[in-house]
């Protein structure tokens, strides 16, 4: 990496603050972080429903979950592109759009939240909850005040590893989302098609600044789990 | 929110996200027949995409295993400097794009880079050649097998293997006949994981490959390729060899987890 610096500084700088790149680089965090938001919420709810509820085929939806890491990342932009294409069958078309980069982002990333948080539901007591609700609480209350602050530092370190998961994924941005700049082009599509047109020093001062921001913000995550901790204690 | 509230919003979100465009692939790829399917999946340049995959995994698996092997017991046994950095060093692959990856390769081997003059001297290829296509995928699925034999190694402890040195085994004996078994379902989950990653990368290999048809193209490449060609039947196909292959690894995963936990 530290021939992204071969330009000097001045040459990185001009690198990473061409319009293309920051397009991509804001791109790239915004939509990482509205995944985000949505996995912990639907992501909890997932996990949820997998420990309390009781259903037929429970079983083939738990080992549903574990798809978007076995399936290929390619594999995976090609199978929503089939049904959220130009021909699909809802006659709903996201492809080429932003709302796909996000799709395609959600896709890849719906295990680690639901796999983080599992866990945790299956060795909660039962016992404080049963007591709330014996004292009057109702159900919100008790999720709010009892379950999710057990549940809290599972969900975020979940969303931490399924930001650095979205900031840096590839495979299933390529056939969605069309690669247009500055619209649907996020930050590893950008480093792509650098280094295919020869511009390695670009592309080393962009994977610079995307390796900085996943790092930042996982500190970030990290600081947020400790203080839940310490809320708890 | 009501239970039954709660389990539809949860299943009709996995549908839409997961199960009905997975299922419409393999609609898609069947539509025009079992015997179109099975021509596009044996031309020349798909039965070599395919073998090349499966050389990919038959050399990055085995390396992963053993160096995931060795290094969990370097993290768990011993204590030294530099220890917490080589952790994070192994968990790298996770955090960096695999685009990012590949153009590492690529700012080392290719070329301009710095041992890519040697290299070429000496007449070896890596960028734009099989040889960088393996090195990439090693690089990308390199933390799997530590990942699942570190918390093992760790729970196991040493007792039984000071129990075995002192009855006069080897080192060599104490770890073939208790170590290793003992840790056989975590190396398994491992293998199981970097197989399905080594299978499916594409990113890291794309940026190294040059996508030469019938030369450096894996399926995760072809399947593109077809895309971009608009043979989307053909890309279909493609992604349903590689869709069943990663169906089986994740049966592999479900029968080996509750085994793991026992």
């Amino acid at each position: 990496m530290a021939r992204s610096t071969e330009g000097g500084f001045a040459g990185f700088w001009k690198a990473v603050s061409n319009p293309q790149a920051v397009a991509a680089l804001k791109l790239t965090l915004i939509a990482s972080l509205v995944v985000v938001a949505i996995n912990a919420v639907a992501g909890t709810l997932i996990a949820w429903v997998l420990v309390r509820d009781q259903f037929r085929g429970k079983g083939v939806v738990n080992s549903l979950i574990d798809l978007p890491f076995a399936l290929p990342t390619i594999v995976a932009g090609l199978t929503l592109l089939a049904l959220y294409g130009p021909k699909g069958p809802l006659g709903v078309n996201l492809a080429f759009s932003r709302a796909a980069v996000v799709l395609a982002l959600l896709f890849v990333t719906l295990p680690f939240v639901v796999r983080a948080v599992q866990p945790l539901l299956l060795d909660l007591d039962r016992e404080m909850e049963e007591a709330a609700e014996s004292l009057g609480a109702t159900q919100p209350v008790v999720f709010r005040r009892i379950v999710l602050p057990t549940l809290m530092p599972a969900i975020l370190a979940g969303s931490g590893l399924g930001f650095a998961r979205a900031v840096g994924e590839f495979g299933s941005l390529v056939l969605l989302t069309g690669n247009i700049p500055f619209k649907t082009q996020a930050a590893s599509v950008l480093i792509f098609s650098q280094v295919e047109s020869g511009d390695v020093t670009g592309a080393a001062a962009v994977s610079v600044v995307l390796l900085l921001l996943s790092f930042v913000t996982l500190l970030g995550i990290g600081r947020l789990a400790q203080s839940t901790l310490r809320h708890d204690g | 929110m009501g239970r039954l509230a709660a389990r539809g919003v949860a299943l009709s979100y996995l549908a839409l996200l997961v199960g009905v465009p997975v299922g419409l692939v393999f609609y898609r790829a069947f539509e025009k027949g079992a015997g179109h399917l099975w021509e596009s999946i044996t031309t020349p340049e798909a039965q070599h995409a395919f073998w090349l995959t499966c050389v990919m995994v038959a050399i990055a698996v085995p390396l992963n295993t053993v160096f995931g092997v060795l290094c969990g017991l370097v993290l768990v046994r011993q204590r030294f400097r530099g220890r917490a950095l080589l952790s994070a060093a192994i968990d790298l692959p996770f955090a960096v794009s695999p685009v990012v990856i590949g153009l590492a390769l690529i700012l080392v081997y290719g070329n301009r880079g710095w041992l890519g003059g040697w290299l070429t001297q000496h007449g070896i290829q890596v960028i734009f050649a099989p040889l960088g296509m393996v090195l990439a995928t090693i690089f990308v699925s390199l933390p799997f097998v530590v990942r699942e034999v570190v918390p093992v190694l760790r729970e196991l402890g040493t007792d039984q293997e000071q129990a075995a040195t002192t009855l006069g085994a080897t080192p060599l004996q104490s770890f073939l006949r208790i170590t290793l078994p003992a840790i056989r379902w975590g190396v398994a989950y491992g293998v199981v994981l970097t197989t399905a990653r080594a299978l499916g990368e594409f990113g890291a290999v794309s940026v190294v490959s040059g996508k030469l048809a019938g030369r450096t193209e894996t399926l995760t490449l072809q399947v593109e390729e077809r895309f971009q060609a608009f043979d989307v039947t053909g890309a279909y196909a493609a992604a349903v060899v590689l869709a069943l292959m990663a169906l089986v690894t994740l049966l592999a995963m479900n029968a080996i987890k509750p085994k793991e936990a026992s």
